[in-house]
């Protein structure tokens, strides 16, 4: 993440040098763009911590853990399509379920739906690209986690 | 106002009430969603002012011009190629390409690379790869990596037919 502020600063240092009047349409246009999405931004912010509240980690774990193979990869993708958590939470937990003997494609069906598919980022998706657009984009990349899932189930031999 | 502003107004104005109520009389369950939104509100606001500051500078310093050829009508191949790299660079997630992929479009890329980007950023953000390879293994990254990158360009290619086709107009100047 640190790198993201190197280059902010980087970029504001060096725009201020070419232009000082540039750099400032440049920052009211940043505020304007940032307050006009800020209302999407909280309404997701609200989903997402009623929805954590109802699906913990621990939730989580218990689900992935199913014995039947295709229903677990199912189920993973649905709880990773409708909750979000950034990858230094998701990832550590998918490392300790796969000591527990979780499948590979059960945790790429939740990583890759948690990634691409944002039920909650709806308003703020919304918001930019309409309605039609952000249902078919996230249905698309519903299924396009299945893809992979399978994909994984068979190259780590735990489908055949 | 717009009734979908009213209903933004109304349900954060809720959400705040409940939060405050909980507080007051110590309801657990208020508590630990107010303490998710404050985790998850912090967590996006060390991202967010510096996204849109970078978008701001973007609208100012760069020409329409190079961005029709770099990611436009006329980029070809390229235009794709571009955009996975710009999203391996992203930090955040999906909250972030949203405003950086509209910003983009509002300058002339064309909607199949913008899809492009939204996909990509999602799932090949460097940073985030490699920490998923350490708890996972390469493997596991590589076989996501390799499947679900193309997935996203064809699928992008067929959205993006799919909206001009019925000329779907994305609202400009949000």
């Amino acid at each position: 993440m640190h790198y993201l502020y190197i280059v902010t600063a980087l970029a504001l240092v060096i725009s201020v040098i070419a232009s000082r009047e540039k750099t400032l349409k440049a920052l009211k246009i940043s505020g304007k763009r940032f307050f006009s999405i800020l209302p999407d931004f909280l309404v997701m912010l609200i989903l997402i911590s009623i929805v954590l509240f109802l699906v913990p980690d621990k939730v989580v774990s218990t689900y992935l853990g199913t014995d039947n193979k295709f229903n677990g990869v199912l189920i993973a993708s649905l709880i990773g399509s409708i909750t979000l958590m950034p990858g230094f939470i998701a990832f550590p937990l998918c490392g300790i379920l796969l000591k527990k003997g979780v499948l590979y494609m059960v945790l790429s069906a939740f990583t890759t739906t948690l990634m691409m598919v944002g039920v909650l980022t709806y308003p703020v998706e919304s918001a930019y690209f309409g309605r039609k657009v952000t249902i078919m984009r996230n249905t698309i990349s519903f299924f396009i986690a299945l893809v992979v899932a399978v994909m994984t189930g068979i190259l780590f031999g735990e489908i055949f | 106002m717009k009734r979908g502003s009213v209903f933004k107004i109304a349900a954060i104005s809720c959400y705040v009430l409940f939060l405050l109520a909980s507080w007051t009389f110590g309801f657990t369950t208020g508590k630990e969603i107010g303490y998710n939104f404050a985790s998850f509100s912090l967590y996006m606001l060390k991202i967010l002012p510096c996204a849109f500051i970078l978008i701001g500078l973007f609208e100012v310093w760069v020409k329409k011009e190079t961005v029709e050829k770099h990611l436009g009508e006329e980029s070809g191949i390229r235009g794709y190629l571009w955009s996975v790299l710009l999203a391996g660079a992203t930090v955040g997630g999906l909250y972030v390409a949203f405003p950086v992929a509209y910003y983009l479009y509002g300058k002339g890329a064309k909607l199949s690379v913008i899809f492009t980007y939204i996909g990509a950023s999602a799932i090949c953000r460097v940073p985030m790869t490699i920490f998923e390879a350490s708890f996972m293994g390469i493997k596991f990254s590589t076989i996501r990596l390799l499947l679900s990158v193309p997935l996203v360009i064809v699928t992008s290619m067929l959205l993006a037919r799919y909206f001009t086709r019925r000329k779907y107009q994305i609202m400009p100047g949000k």
